[in-house]
């Protein structure tokens, strides 16, 4: 309050300071972030997972065995950094400043003496735990909006990553018995997944592959149009389920609207595309070709040519192989979480760590729990179409 | 084992008490038994193994499914390993395994080989023996699963079926069913084969299979290890003027060329690249250089493909840097690509981090890509659709019969020999062996090519 009324009293002067704070990252307020932002002390504890402890059970060799490492300034980057306490973490963030701050695995022995044993060549330094990961950016799905291409998100394509959280948290959580899960934006276009639990942690590269597979539904590559294959009678549980208990009422009553996908020929023939039958979709095509009339708003267009999609498919008169499932592989294709299968294969995968600030945005990779995120989006969207 | 010159005990008494397929069959291998072995058998019986093996490995490569697999290691099995007496074949069978270890331990490399034929061995061998056998096989793996009990198979029932169903079984024939921590079957996991809740996995039995080969798999792993130290540590050098050369001999004769070190005759240059792509490059390749050149820039997944590719083909690494930094500096400028992508460039070559020279990639290990959004990377025969396919193929020169005929297989997932038709049909000539390997196709296509060359010399120097 008081600052505001000085602001009025001096005039000018002091409005010219306000606006020249920068936007987008800034080395200085770095320096500042470090020196008197970043929780250090939870950060540590949180990566000791109770081993810095009095009790027996507690390794004390655990947390100095963690890869940690450091991009500096001019890109000089720094592997295989580890720290025995939190105020050794403190002080070597606050004198080098990193701009970026990744984690990696807890080794077998701590990573600054691992040329020690490399020398004997049977694998001695080795990583033996590790979260498991999951990095999803917006940017994969370029190809299924129109709002924002690249690093831009907007209220209109950001839902895309709450259904991410959605459908993996669940499936985390029910399927496979995971209880301690961190969702963190990662400070620029996506979000990052950490699953804590000590399970979790002891997963070889060949499990974590399998639960990656166990996720894969877009098969993408830029080699082939059609990108979701769904086979079989029936979807297995853990698809049937994403599909009417998030997917089908996230693409019906949102994606439709938010990207105005049939509101356009160009954007029509993007989902006929994905009809294998071709006889099929140039009766929708042509359908829809004579129905352009200036009449029909254009809330009505999208909403009206989905069910028309939708009837002529599950009509049952087209019984061909592949239509079977179509209408369901069309909204896992909009929707369904795209995951970046690498990073989620390798226990020696680097990943930036939560709480940094993002090199590219200057904003700050933070937690985000799915209720309050939905709650939040839904109140944003709310706002949004009152105007 | 004791390696002897003289009289042999036979296997099948040492190999009952100690993991040698109690229920008569199908050993495991899981302790070198007490036998003596005579010298030449030591080499002959793994040579027959090492027959089997590569026939699977060439199975494999070709695509076959897991039927057609079956029939061939029935037929591998029987053609090379099986003895009138079925205590010679289980002696057979033991010795050379363990002789194959020891060829095998030396490289990561040897060791992944080794352990991917003998699992795909095991897994087919297993799934011809009869339920008892499995069931003793099983228990002899110890793994402690106990059938679920009737009340929770009945809460869990129509899910199990749902799954059933959605990889195209009957919805109702199983109904011993096992539960697992789902680390157990990634397999299982991974495709979706199985229900999960809680971080149990819900087995068939006629799953089961998937649960033994994984612990086959882990084991042989471990003793694999455990066989190089011993290896390296004393046998080497015990045995260097009897079993040694013996070992090495039998690796090198059995591990194909894997084109890490082109000959030097076979350079190329930057400028020639566009015009070896039109007359030499598999599509795969040709593929990435356009889609380099359209847009100046490739993913991780395509830099690693293409890029070692070349380096097998014979471009050096000076001229590398050339290649890459030509079209990367119009996307992202010269600063930027000399900052983050000449070192990836340099590591390839061996020159930094740890420096081992990469491998170009086989086949079969690009196949198994998963190319993800934006990716180029990958088998065309497998990665893409039927109109991208068609498309590439009439760009090559490829249509009529022929482009039919290459379409057919990979319909049946054959991609090899989808390009091996290719080959045929764009170099006119037939390829027996197979394509197994881009930088094969490269150098099999440059031979063609010279020796068409000389050919038109030859006739008009006449």
């Amino acid at each position: 309050m008081e600052d505001e009324r000085a602001m009025e009293i001096d005039g000018q002067q002091q409005q010219e300071d306000t606006a020249a704070v920068p936007k987008g990252f800034n080395a200085d307020y770095l320096r500042i972030y470090y020196g008197k932002l970043f929780p250090y002390g939870d950060f540590f504890k949180w990566l000791c997972y109770g081993n810095d402890g009095k009790h027996p059970g507690c390794d004390q060799s655990y947390i100095g065995r963690r890869e940690l490492s450091f991009t500096l300034e001019n890109d000089i980057y720094l592997r295989f950094q580890s720290f025995d306490s939190a105020a050794e973490l403190e002080s070597s963030i606050k004198e080098k400043c990193p701009f970026k701050i990744d984690i990696g695995p807890v080794y077998s022995v701590d990573p600054a003496k691992r040329h020690a044993y490399a020398q004997s060549g049977n694998n001695v330094f080795a990583p033996v735990e590790r979260e498991l990961i999951f990095d999803i950016d917006i940017s994969d799905y370029d190809d299924v909006r129109y709002c924002c291409s690249g690093a831009d998100t907007c209220l209109d394509c950001w839902p895309l990553m709450t259904i991410v959280i959605k459908i993996l948290d669940t499936s985390l959580r029910g399927d496979f018995g995971f209880n301690h899960i961190l969702w963190v934006y990662s400070g620029r276009r996506g979000v990052h997944c950490w699953v804590c639990d000590s399970r979790a942690r002891k997963l070889s590269n060949e499990q974590r592959s399998a639960i990656a597979d166990y996720f894969r539904v877009y098969k993408g590559g830029e080699n082939t149009s059609k990108k979701v294959s769904l086979t079989g009678p029936v979807l297995h549980p853990f698809l049937a389920r994403s599909y009417t208990d998030v997917l089908k009422c996230f693409f019906e009553d949102k994606l439709l609207h938010s990207q105005q996908l049939f509101s356009s020929e160009e954007r029509c023939n993007k989902i006929l595309e994905l009809i294998p039958d071709e006889n099929v979709a140039s009766e929708l095509h042509d359908k829809w070709q004579g129905n352009r009339r200036s009449s029909i708003s254009k809330e009505d267009v999208n909403a009206a040519r989905w069910e028309q999609l939708k009837m002529t498919l599950q009509s049952g008169k087209h019984k061909a192989q592949g239509l079977r499932r179509c209408v369901e592989e069309i909204v896992f294709s909009y929707t369904y979480p795209r995951l970046d299968m690498e990073v989620s294969k390798h226990m020696n995968h680097l990943l930036k760590a939560p709480f940094c600030i993002h090199p590219k945005t200057g904003r700050v990779s933070f937690q985000l729990i799915p209720i309050i995120v939905m709650i939040l989006i839904l109140r944003l969207f709310q706002l949004y179409h009152s105007y | 084992m004791e390696i002897v010159r003289s009289q042999r005990q036979l296997a099948a008494e040492a190999a009952a008490a100690t993991g040698g397929g109690g229920a008569g069959a199908l050993p495991t291998y899981r302790v070198a038994p007490q036998l003596e072995v005579r010298l030449e058998e030591f080499e002959l019986f793994a040579i027959d193994r090492l027959r089997v093996l590569k026939g699977i490995s060439d199975g494999l490569s070709r695509g076959k499914r897991p039927e057609e697999m079956e029939k061939l290691v029935s037929e591998l099995w029987k053609a090379h390993m099986r003895h009138q007496d079925p205590a010679e074949t289980l002696n057979k069978d033991i010795i050379s395994h363990f002789v194959l270890r020891l060829v095998y331990c030396r490289t990561e490399e040897l060791r992944k080989w080794f352990l991917s034929m003998e699992m795909t061995l095991f897994r087919y061998r297993f799934r011809l023996e009869s339920p008892e056998s499995q069931r003793l096989l099983m228990s002899e793996f110890q793994l402690p699963y106990k059938a679920l009990p009737h009340s929770e198979f009945e809460a869990v029932k129509d899910k199990l079926s749902q799954v059933a169903r959605s990889i195209g079984q009957s919805a109702s024939v199983e109904s011993v069913f096992f539960k697992v921590p789902f680390e157990e079957v990634p397999d299982l996991v991974a495709s979706r084969r199985v229900f999960l809740s809680k971080g149990y996995a819900y087995v068939a039995m006629s799953q089961v299979v998937s649960l033994v080969v994984t612990q086959f798999r882990s084991n042989i792993s471990k003793a694999l290890v455990l066989t190089n130290r011993k290896w390296t540590s004393t046998i080497k050098e015990q045995e260097k003027d009897r079993l040694t050369p013996i070992v090495e001999a039998l690796s090198n004769a059995y591990f194909g060329p894997d084109y890490s070190q082109p000959n030097d005759a076979a350079e190329i240059s930057p400028k020639d690249i566009d015009q070896l792509a039109r007359t030499s490059f598999p599509l795969c390749m040709r593929h990435m250089l356009e889609k380099l050149r359209e847009n100046h820039h490739l993913k991780n997944g395509g830099r690693m493909q293409f890029g070692l590719f070349l380096k097998g083909a014979g471009l050096k690494l000076e001229d590398a840097l050339t290649f890459w930094r030509a079209e990367f500096s119009q996307k992202v400028g010269s600063e930027r690509f000399d900052k983050e992508y000449a070192y990836s460039i340099r590591h390839n070559y061996g020159k930094e981090g740890k420096r081992t020279d990469y491998t170009p990639y086989s086949c079969q290990k690009i196949i198994s890509a998963t190319p993800g959004v934006g990716d180029y990377h990958g088998c065309p025969y497998r990665h893409f659709g039927e109109e991208n396919l068609r498309a590439a193929l009439n760009n090559m020169g490829v249509s009529g019969n022929a482009l039919e005929g290459i379409l057919d297989k990979v319909k049946n997932r054959h991609y090899q020999l989808a390009c091996t038709l290719t080959f045929e049909a764009t170099h006119n000539v037939s390829c027996d062996t197979g394509i197994n390997h881009p930088n094969q196709y490269f150098s099999e296509s440059q031979k063609v090519l010279q020796a068409k060359n000389q050919t038109v010399q030859n006739q008009s120097s006449t």
